[in-house]
């Protein structure tokens, strides 16, 4: 078996599953704590607003553009780039159609696929320059942030790397890389890809019911 | 902090206060740092401590060392927070209660949605185990445990204001009356200071044909456990309110101007103690702009004068309470213009939250006064301000005074009354 074989075969399964189930129990973690039955009277709906929070605070309400502008442009670049590298890649939506649903999609041309790649990396270099220039910032991020962002980094350098040389080595480098980051997903911040859902929606069940989403 | 510092006793209580709600809200803060934007307390001090996200530290610690998911392995491993001590709670009592007004701006502004308020109201839960709460609220909480008011307002007092204000106005005001529809209730600032309020309650609901009492048992509506973190002590204030409603047989308890007096009785309340009431609770903006569109508020003419309203953080932005005063206030006024940020995103008075009972806090809450002040003057021109919270209005006037501006603040029910003609009575 070779590097890339291991990376792709049995590694990949076995961070895929620690990534699975890690995150799972997580969630399942966050909801065993329950909340108990609100017994006020509602004005409005707790449904509406647990959806409607969902969209709102993607981006900030009121008038807070001026000061937030370098988050939001800079955590769009990332987050967008990074969604359009991971789903439209070609050697991503091989690697899908092979090892997790059987079937793919057209890829993006080379020319989308540069930019998207560099609007990620421009956005997550921003993101990761304030954390450790902004002073709010710097004082509220710990080990736990600086990780994330670092092997998100390597993850997305390795990848162009092995796209770009489409060589063996690289590719099961950054296989490795991929596979180290699924792993390490469930046990940090990392997981508020998935938690956001839940801390929107409370929030806007909580208030809905009083007939607003903060 | 060293490995052998000793873990505050109070950890427990701290920790029996996160549901999935909190949980989640202490799992997805992806420490952007958005929500110090958001807070009047950074704004004027450019100080990183002041980050509403900053503030709930020490309970993320407690969660994540103790209850979040994998917290055991990270304990096994050595990776999880150290413990939280009292020493570092007593330093943090000054973010959690005097740079914190609980106003929720800072949810609008974060990614994740997060209540940091929310989170910070349950925080104070321990706090107050911990014997950290600011000697200000302490007092307050005495007082109105003992004498029924947190200014220590005594019944035989409220008793007599209100005859004087039925005197003023020549409106008899009937208290204890058992089978009235709606029960009133004040807050102290409002008996104590701006009593001319229980003169126009009695003026607009003599023109509405309402049916209304106050109680000499329960006329309180603020919270001072609402504000200090103390469940029982909330409990217990709700219950005096709740067994008077009661005992008056009325079929609604109607929620002062008061911010968190409202989100005590209408949203907190029920949960306090366990059971849904017996009475509606409706807020005094709620009523009027019911009795507005009813045609029951008769008002004549309209106030010439150049108006602005401040939105109290828990009416509006905690309490869904947005349109209302607005179209009470066009009723009654012919130069009403907003501020920016107006509604939703409004800036805070600075002393929400029990902030402008704690003497400690009060020269960070007269700095914070800046946001609010850069509000209004980039408006211009401002003949009054009007608000629907005794509390911000006794906080803004306070302030005002402070940094030499001449402004009066007016509540909006007198406002409101001052358009309905006397010789009606």
């Amino acid at each position: 078996m070779t590097f890339l074989e291991f990376t792709e075969g049995p590694m990949w399964y076995a961070a895929a599953t620690i990534f699975s189930l890690g995150a799972a129990w997580r969630v399942i973690g966050l909801l065993r704590f329950g909340r108990k039955a609100d017994l006020s009277v509602p004005r409005a709906s707790a449904a509406v607003g647990a959806v409607k929070s969902q969209f709102i605070h993607f981006v900030p309400r009121g008038s807070f553009y001026k000061s937030t502008y370098f988050h939001i442009l800079a955590g769009y670049l990332f987050h967008l780039g990074l969604f359009v590298l991971v789903l439209f890649a070609a050697p991503h939506i091989i690697f899908i159609n092979q090892h997790i649903l059987g079937f793919g999609w057209d890829p993006l041309p080379r020319w989308a696929f540069i930019i998207a790649a560099e609007a990620a990396f421009a956005g997550l270099i921003l993101l990761w320059f304030r954390r450790i220039t902004d002073p709010v910032v710097r004082l509220i991020s710990d080990r736990d942030d600086h990780i994330s962002s670092w092997l998100t980094f390597i993850v997305m350098l390795t990848g162009c790397l092995a796209l770009a040389e489409d060589n063996d080595s690289l590719r099961a480098l950054h296989m490795l890389m991929v596979n180290v980051w699924l792993i390490y997903f469930p046990f940090s911040r990392l997981m508020h890809a998935v938690t956001f859902i839940f801390s929107r929606g409370y929030t806007g069940a909580i208030f809905g019911r009083r007939g607003i989403t903060p | 902090m060293t490995n052998n510092a000793t873990e505050t006793a109070a950890v427990g209580v701290f920790l029996d206060q996160i549901d999935s709600a909190i949980a989640s809200y202490l799992e997805s803060c992806v420490h952007c740092g958005q929500c110090a934007e958001a807070c009047h307390f950074y704004e004027v001090t450019g100080d990183p401590k002041y980050t509403p996200t900053y503030k709930l530290f020490p309970m993320v610690k407690m969660y994540e060392r103790h209850k979040a998911p994998f917290s055991g392995l990270k304990r096994a491993i050595g990776l999880a927070p150290p413990v939280v001590t009292d020493d570092e709670l007593e330093d943090w009592s000054r973010l959690i209660y005097d740079s914190c007004t609980m106003c929720g701006r800072c949810t609008l502004v974060c990614p994740m949605g997060i209540d940091i308020a929310g989170a910070i109201r349950k925080t104070r839960q321990g706090m107050v185990a911990a014997g950290v709460v600011p000697e200000g609220l302490n007092a307050a909480a005495e007082r109105h445990l003992e004498i029924g008011s947190p200014l220590g307002i005594k019944p035989e007092v409220m008793r007599h204001i209100v005859e004087e204000q039925a005197k003023e106005t020549g409106i008899p005001i009937e208290l204890d009356k058992v089978g009235a529809d709606y029960m009133v209730i004040l807050s102290a600032i409002e008996v104590l200071t701006f009593y001319e309020v229980i003169g126009a309650l009695a003026k607009i609901f003599k023109r509405a044909g309402i049916s209304w009492t106050i109680s000499t048992e329960a006329y309180e509506a603020t919270n001072v456990g609402i504000q200090m973190g103390s469940k029982d002590i909330a409990a217990t204030l709700i219950q005096r309110i709740v067994d008077a409603a009661e005992k008056l047989k009325v079929k609604y308890v109607i929620s002062p101007e008061c911010g968190h007096a409202y989100s005590a009785l209408k949203w907190e309340g029920p949960n306090l103690i366990g059971r849904a009431y017996d009475f509606e609770v409706v807020h005094i903006l709620e009523l009027l702009d019911q009795l507005r569109r009813e045609g029951r508020l008769p008002t004549e003419g309209k106030d010439g004068r150049r108006i602005t309203y401040h939105d109290p953080c828990q009416i509006v932005r905690r309490g869904g309470i947005v349109a209302e005063p607005r179209h009470l206030i066009d009723q009654v006024s012919s130069n009403f213009v907003e501020m920016e940020h107006a509604g939703i995103a409004n800036i805070c008075c600075g002393g929400g939250g029990g902030v402008s009972s704690n003497g400690r806090a009060e020269e960070l809450r007269l700095k914070a006064f800046a946001c609010k002040k850069k509000q209004i003057d980039d408006i211009g021109g401002v003949d009054a301000l009007v608000t629907s919270c005794a509390n911000c209005r006794n906080v803004l006037e306070e302030a005002i005074d402070d940094y030499g501006m001449e402004l009066p603040v007016i509540g909006l029910t007198e406002f409101i009354a001052a358009q309905i003609p006397d010789d009606g009575e």
